[in-house]
């Protein structure tokens, strides 16, 4: 398979501890290049290489910049989501820990962009490893004048911060999330109002992944356009991928869009035994699922391929499962993920997330009546049209994504056909 | 309310605390990131009634906000635990990797269900739903480390004789 290092570029090229052995690479040259640029164009030149938020809600990030950008107000704030949650997912755990100081330099870019005065990088507390190699790059770059006030002279003030979860999945939602670095519990809110217009302390706020983020310095210093020459049309460029489950050497690694799935999972060392695979799941536990078929494993990963078979990107996470898991079994491992994590605050998730785990639960012991199969579907799509947050809106796509892939088990006394 | 069984702050842990708000530069917004540190000043890895109150105190903040925190985070915990409390992670990933083997070995060496601390306070068996280590599954964590690889009866036991 082919290999590419765009985003990956520094990867174990310089010391990660180090400020000075970061700018011997070329470190904070998309910096200086960014504050000679007007924001908009940095935003247009994001949106021409039709990047999409890396953190599983592939919302346009070009134009995200610009509405921050369009936003009214002094005390803008950018947040990086590092609170990468999803099961299967890894990704941004590598970028933060082979690459801190981009993804400084990237907050700091979105900062010029914006017109932000604060920066926040909100961890997960799994990560609370890499806090000290975070803060330090902080501290390095507050001496070299690249935070702080009148930042390269250009009369730009900007301020990071790192903040820590406490093991929430629900605050990887950006309401939750807002929450927690305001000291509170990380339970979600209504919106609006959006957090693009009041978010952190009530301050507009532009939320990023890792990934996204991570991606600018590097589109910035793009200069033969290398990135858009990779990929498709509509989804250019490269992806960082987690593949982990049955396979034989699970990891993080950056693919050009386009790479069929099958190569990405013999890139993960293929299938552990040589197994049949029983199912697919595509970014992580709020993903979607498919057979491990030939069709599927020939489909390009792109946006627009992936949703072609009902799939989506998401996290980026990908999960093998090999045949001697049932679907399933599967399915409330996935379940008792949610019923775990769901915070209880509004109806649908939190009732529905019992429900479900029973009638999965009736589905394995094959007493479930075909009635009862129309109510789990139903209760499924309830959850999805009006749940508070992200977390009940997709706590069920995969089980409605295995009800339309595999038919044949969700009828009465499902498991006996497996 | 302090309860009578326990033992109020001692100077030392009032001056360590100290050390972690002052870090902390006595935000009260970074609270949650405060009580992680705070948390595994004790030996047995919780929040003590009396720390909770003192921090409630020293930042102008209510106690019932520290303790909606403290019950809302899982890795936050109001009741002792042990000097290495073991997290198994019950994502999918880990689970088609025979992390519940390792669940089940963990128990059976131990002599605990998930939830409980063995007698001497060593460990406790606590089950999270994921530690983001999934390429290095079967893995547990243990005070913010992650063991990985753990796919034999013999490396269970290695890891436990390794922790004192």
């Amino acid at each position: 398979m082919e290999e590419v290092r765009f985003l990956t570029a520094n990867f174990g090229r310089y010391d990660t501890s180090s400020i000075s052995s970061y700018m011997n690479i070329g470190g904070f040259s998309a910096l200086k290049k960014a504050v000679t640029m007007d924001g908009e164009d940095i935003a247009a030149l994001i949106a021409a290489n039709k990047v999409k938020g890396r953190g599983g809600a592939a919302y346009d990030m070009g134009r995200k910049w610009s509405q921050a950008r369009a936003v009214k107000g002094k005390d803008k704030v950018i947040i990086c989501n590092a609170d990468e949650g999803e099961t299967t997912t890894f990704k941004d755990r590598e970028l933060i820990r082979q690459d801190p100081f981009n993804l400084i330099e990237a907050m700091i870019i979105a900062g010029y962009v914006m017109g932000a005065t604060d920066g926040y990088i909100y961890m997960r507390a799994e990560y609370a490893c890499f806090r000290p190699l975070l803060l330090s790059a902080i501290r390095q770059a507050e001496r070299y004048g690249f935070l702080g006030t009148d930042i390269l002279g250009r009369g730009f003030d900007f301020h990071l911060h790192l903040y820590s979860g406490a093991g929430a999945y629900v605050c990887g939602e950006g309401t939750a999330l807002i929450r927690s670095i305001e000291g509170k519990a990380g339970r979600p809110r209504m919106k609006p109002p959006f957090i693009k217009v009041s978010g952190l302390f009530a301050r507009p706020t532009c939320l990023n992944n890792v990934e996204s983020l991570s991606l600018v310095p590097h589109l910035l210093l793009d200069a033969e356009k290398r990135y858009a020459a990779l990929g498709t049309e509509e989804s250019r460029g490269t992806k960082m991928v987690s593949v982990a489950g049955n396979v034989n050497a699970p990891g993080a690694f950056e693919i050009p869009f386009g790479t069929p799935l099958g190569d990405i999972i013999a890139r993960a060392g293929g299938v552990q035994g040589g197994r049949r695979i029983r199912v697919l799941q595509l970014g992580g536990a709020s993903g979607k699922v498919q057979a491990g078929t030939d069709e599927v494993l020939d489909t390009p990963y792109t946006y627009e391929d992936l949703a072609a078979i009902g799939l989506t990107v998401g996290s980026g996470g990908i999960l093998v499962v090999d045949e001697r898991t049932s679907l399933i079994d599967f399915l409330r491992m996935n379940q008792e993920f949610f019923s775990e994590e769901c915070c209880g605050q509004c109806t649908p998730c939190r009732e529905g997330n019992v429900h479900i785990a029973r009638f999965l639960e009736k589905l394995q012991a094959g007493t479930i009546t075909e009635e009862e199969i129309g109510l789990m579907s139903g209760i499924a799509e309830v959850m999805s049209r009006s749940s508070l947050c992200g977390l009940g809106e997709t706590a069920q796509n995969t089980l409605l994504s295995a009800m339309r892939v595999f038919p044949e088990v969700f009828t009465a006394g499902g498991a006996s056909h497996e | 309310m302090i309860s009578p069984n326990e033992q109020p702050l001692t100077a030392e842990r009032q001056a360590q605390i100290d050390g972690v708000l002052e870090a902390h530069d006595f935000d009260p917004t970074q609270i949650v990131g405060i009580l992680l540190e705070v948390q595994d000043l004790e030996p047995l890895h919780y929040v003590p009634r009396p720390t909770a109150y003192y921090i409630a105190q020293k930042l102008s903040m209510r106690v019932t906000n520290i303790y909606d925190i403290l019950c809302f985070y899982d890795q936050l915990s109001t009741k002792p635990r042990a000097r290495y409390p073991i997290q198994v992670c019950g994502s999918i990933a880990c689970r088609v990797n025979a992390s519940e083997r390792l669940a089940d070995t963990l128990k059976r060496l131990l002599g605990i269900d998930y939830g409980e601390t063995t007698y001497d306070g060593r460990f406790t068996l606590e089950r999270i739903t994921c530690f983001g280590a999934c390429d290095r599954a079967p893995a547990v964590r243990i005070n913010g480390h992650v063991y990985d690889h753990l796919d034999s009866e013999e490396k269970i036991r290695a890891l436990l004789a390794s922790l004192d």
